[in-house]
């Protein structure tokens, strides 16, 4: 098969099959959080009926911009990670994500809620603290296999971990943010614990909240295929490495979750930028040294 | 050819000439009708030189205008004037210190010029694609801006600040000043001519900021006057050099042989004096004061300062300078300065609620872009500059003057009160976004941009720019968001516009203007950034992939079209409206709510400034001695380096 053959099944399998595998690792995730907690835990396939009852739910509306935006925010991370699996520029997957995250702020305070707006802060809060590391990820990748393109880094020579060590620990501390996990599910949590309601998904209702919850799946699936692109190379085996490597990363994650209290926003940004320093940083001036 | 000479004459000369017409026509109507022609000469005139040139094939030439002895005379006689002009308001405002340096920059160009050797003869214009970009921006925008401010300052003497004497006269005849002033400057080759012009937008600037006459106007338009004064020596300093050490007084034989000389050598040091000036012009840290306290003025002369001329006069200097900055120290000095002052200013705008003073930092911060770009001078980054100056000019423009608009509709310009300004001033609302998503959503004109930056200081290779950059575009992405955030949301009730037709037709003119760009951007890169490279470097290689540019286009086209196939989508669902969740305290509406008393209570929401973080008192101090170190060990480096 011609590369542009496999590059367009993939996009076609990551727009068919994120949600599953998404919806999968997120009744996974419960399970998982349960047992750690001595509880027996909803069945794996419980998000896919929790998303379908919502489906099916009134949709009470606070603004009608709310759905508009919901649905735009599902439409760019579908296409951030649709850039993703077809091969094409990692620092443009990472900007498509943040016009979706974009999305999802307008989303949320087109409501003028008392609860939803506090989420919203707090959601840019940990967007300014993830997205240097984003940005650097996507360095790390270009000086490991010189080049932004991901159908060219699957194709490299060595895996790119070998030479970005760094920016592997520091997006994986990243991802603790994007996954809105504890410490850092400082503008929504998956749990029933927040202080703010629901954050700044408070306002959304029924369909709003099902479509959100998709796109938080396709968002999940696109992030640790980054995380397995650190260890894909020209080599067939590495893609078994990636996949254990994600469930290692995955599980890492569950158990901070479940671990830590979440923190107050400024220890966040302290902490994402202080780790993007040292770790993305400090590997970046070693690497640069190098090509010196 | 000789057509050509005579429309760049014509660009120079005609706006100081119809400066005139405003200065004495005192009846507003038809001061007003004037303006409206002279604008349009002006911009036809903009669009026919460039066209032109164009035309003729887009390759550089060099020529001089008709007497041109007579023009080196004025030139000659016009430093002395404005350095009479600022001795005497320096003194009568009890600041005479600061016409020293006028003096001292004066007498030493003049006196070399006079009883100096011998420079070169030379040709005085010269057009290439930068001075083609240079002139549109400036005849269009820049006119645009005057447009608007016909129907902006009749507003404002008029109706909001009826305290301020009316010097509308003076005002117009300066806007008209300050495009003749920017013309030479972007058409001058030779070193004299151009720091002639440099002269004029500072004293301009300087009496723009200065026009309401308050203390704060007259404290704040004296420092943009020192700061820019400094810069101005610096060119004076390069002119001297120039003339005695290299013979010549040509801006481009500066350059060659900086080139030619490479690190190290005694030809930096010109090079050196005028990235220093440029760096005072366009703001950037250590001195970003001025720039910020130009804020006082009216809103066009912010307008006209932020976009189309005076900052845009400094980046494109360092632009010309790129080729002799690659990989030197002045180089260096160039894009550290510019780089910590894009993180450190878009840092500030995060603590400001004054929506004129977030625009002034974020124009500070993306000109720090521009200056990196420029300083590291490779391919990539030129390309970057470039886009960046266009981008940045409509929708800084475009912004300043909503701002404006929504300060005299609504007697407040703090972004804390545009809440639901989408309900409201729908209109402007939208104006107002256009130029936010201009100015940082990801498939404007900041993604290419920071993309080719970003690779460009991958491969310098230059850690701390890296930095810089991944940390910079953060804290713009915050402090653009939340002001976004705050324009939609509920609001009660619509409000009375009385915004003017004629501001009107210049914001929706940069509107569609800004997405024109955005869309024609592959074809702006193609035909017109392609073969600016190729001038510079006498190649050009793609900078971005066509496989980029596609995606590029396609997200253009999808934060204009997503929305609205959703809007479709979802128009006509019916669908229970309810009220915003507050615990169970709502009044009845979703703008208040039921306090611990027992009574309604209106409910604020507001954004987040962090001031404890990112205020002015933690932060601009720091920020200016860090500026003044990189300068200051940088150009001891230079210094150093040549002796």
């Amino acid at each position: 098969m011609t590369e542009q053959g496999i590059r367009f099944i993939a996009m076609l399998l990551y727009i068919v099959g994120a949600p599953i595998i998404g919806g999968l690792l997120d009744g996974l995730d419960r399970k998982i959080s349960a047992r750690m907690q001595g509880r027996k835990g909803p069945s794996i396939l419980q998000p896919f009926y929790d998303v379908a009852k919502l489906t099916q739910k009134q949709l009470l509306a606070v603004n009608k911009f709310q759905l508009l935006m919901v649905m735009s925010y599902l439409f760019f991370v579908i296409l951030s990670g649709v850039l993703f699996f077809g091969g094409f520029d990692i620092l443009m997957c990472f900007f498509s994500l943040s016009t979706a995250a974009m999305f999802l702020i307008l989303a949320s305070t087109s409501t003028h809620s008392p609860f939803s707006t506090i989420g919203t802060h707090r959601e840019m809060a940990q967007m300014m603290s993830y997205e240097p590391m984003e940005l650097l990820t996507a360095v790390g990748f270009y000086l490991a296999t010189g080049t932004f393109a991901v159908s060219d880094i699957v194709q490299a020579k060595y895996p790119a971990i070998m030479f970005a060590p760094g920016f592997f620990i520091g997006f994986i501390f990243v991802l603790t943010i994007k996954f809105r996990k504890s410490p850092f599910d400082l503008s929504t949590t998956h749990h029933a614990h927040q202080e703010v309601v629901k954050g700044v998904t408070t306002e959304m209702v029924g369909i709003e909240y099902a479509v959100t919850t998709v796109t938080e799946w396709y968002e999940n699936v696109f992030l640790l295929g980054v995380v397995a692109l650190f260890f894909i190379n020209s080599n067939p085996i590495s893609y078994l490495v990636a996949a254990v490597a994600v469930l290692v990363v995955f599980f890492i994650e569950i158990l901070i979750d479940n671990t830590s209290a979440r923190v107050k926003w400024q220890l966040m940004l302290k902490m994402a930028w202080g780790v993007t320093l040292v770790t993305g940083g400090l590997n970046l001036f070693i690497l640069e040294l190098i090509k010196r | 050819m000789d057509t050509l000479a005579l429309l760049a004459t014509a660009l120079i000369c005609l706006p100081f000439v119809m400066a005139i017409f405003p200065a004495v026509i005192k009846v507003s109507k038809v001061r007003s009708t004037i303006v409206y022609i002279c604008g349009a000469i002006v911009a036809v005139l903009a669009v026919i030189t460039a066209g032109m040139w164009f035309m003729n094939g887009g390759t550089a030439i060099t020529f001089d205008l008709p007497y041109t002895g007579v023009f080196d005379k004025i030139i000659l006689i016009g430093d002395f004037l404005l350095m009479f002009l600022i001795i005497y308001l320096s003194i009568r405002h009890h600041k005479a210190i600061i016409s020293l340096l006028s003096i001292v920059q004066t007498f030493l160009v003049a006196g070399i010029e006079l009883f100096g050797p011998e420079a070169a003869d030379t040709l005085h214009i010269r057009i290439d694609w930068l001075t083609f970009i240079m002139i549109l921006i400036i005849g269009v925008i820049g006119v645009a801006i005057g447009i608007y401010a016909v129907g902006y300052m009749h507003g404002y003497h008029i109706h909001h600040h009826k305290e301020v004497p009316d010097h509308r006269s003076f005002f117009f005849a300066m806007i008209f000043v300050f495009y003749g002033a920017m013309f030479g400057l972007v058409l001058s080759m030779s070193l004299i001519w151009l720091y002639f012009f440099w002269e004029i937008t500072s004293v301009c600037s300087f009496l723009l900021i200065g026009y309401t006459g308050t203390q704060e106007a007259i404290d704040n338009s004296f420092k943009a006057l020192w700061m820019n004064l400094l810069g101005g020596l610096g060119i004076a300093v390069a002119i001297a050099y120039a003339i005695c050490v290299q013979g010549t007084v040509n801006l481009y034989d500066v350059i060659d042989l900086a080139i030619l000389g490479g690190q190290g050598s005694a030809a930096l040091l010109p090079i050196a004096m005028l990235a220093f000036a440029a760096l005072t012009k366009s703001a950037q840290f250590p001195f970003s004061g001025w720039l910020l306290g130009a804020m006082v003025a009216p809103t066009p002369s912010s307008a006209l300062l932020h976009s189309a001329t005076m900052v845009k006069a400094g980046v494109y200097l360092l632009v010309r300078l790129s080729l002799a900055m690659n990989g030197n120290y002045v180089g260096q000095m160039v894009y550290l300065c510019g780089g910590f002052t894009f993180f450190v200013a878009s840092c500030l705008a995060i603590s400001q609620s004054d929506g004129k003073k977030v625009l002034a930092y974020s124009t500070i911060s993306n000109l720090g872009l521009i200056v990196a770009c420029a300083g590291a001078g490779y391919q990539e980054t030129i390309w970057a500059a470039v886009f960046l100056i266009m981008f940045h000019a409509v929708s800084k423009s475009m912004l300043f003057q909503c701002v404006g608009a929504i300060e005299n509709t609504t007697g407040s310009r703090d972004i804390e009160d545009m809440e639901g300004l989408a309900v409201r001033y729908p209109k402007l609302a939208f104006i107002l976004m256009v130029g936010i998503a201009g100015m940082f959503l990801a498939p404007f004109g900041m993604l290419v941009s920071k993309w080719a930056a970003l690779k460009a200081f991958v491969d310098a290779p230059s850690t701390l720019m890296v930095l810089f950059i991944v940390f910079g575009s953060s804290t713009t992405m915050f402090y653009w968001t939340k002001w976004f955030a705050k324009i939609l949301g509920i609001h009660a009730s619509k409000g009375r516009d009385i915004t003017k037709p004629n501001e009107y037709i210049s914001m929706y003119f940069h509107a569609v203007l800004l997405i024109a760009l955005c869309v024609g951007f592959p074809f702006i890169s193609k035909y017109v950034i392609e073969p600016l490279m190729k001038d510079m470097y006498g190649f050009s290689n793609a900078v971005i992939s066509e496989g980029n540019i596609a995606i590029m286009v396609i997200m253009i086209c999808a934060i204009f079209i997503v929305p609205s196939i959703n809007y479709l989508l979802t128009k006509n669902r019916n669908d229970k409206t309810v009220m915003v969740y507050m615990g169970g305290a709502n009044t009845g509406d979703n703008k208040n709510f039921i306090d611990a008393a027992g009574e309604s209570k209106e409910l604020q929401v507001s954004n987040w400034y962090m001031t404890n973080w990112f205020g002015e008192d933690k932060l601009f101090k720091p920020a200016i001695i860090v500026g003044v170190l990189i300068i200051v060990i940088f150009m001891c480096v230079v210094i150093g380096g040549a002796i």
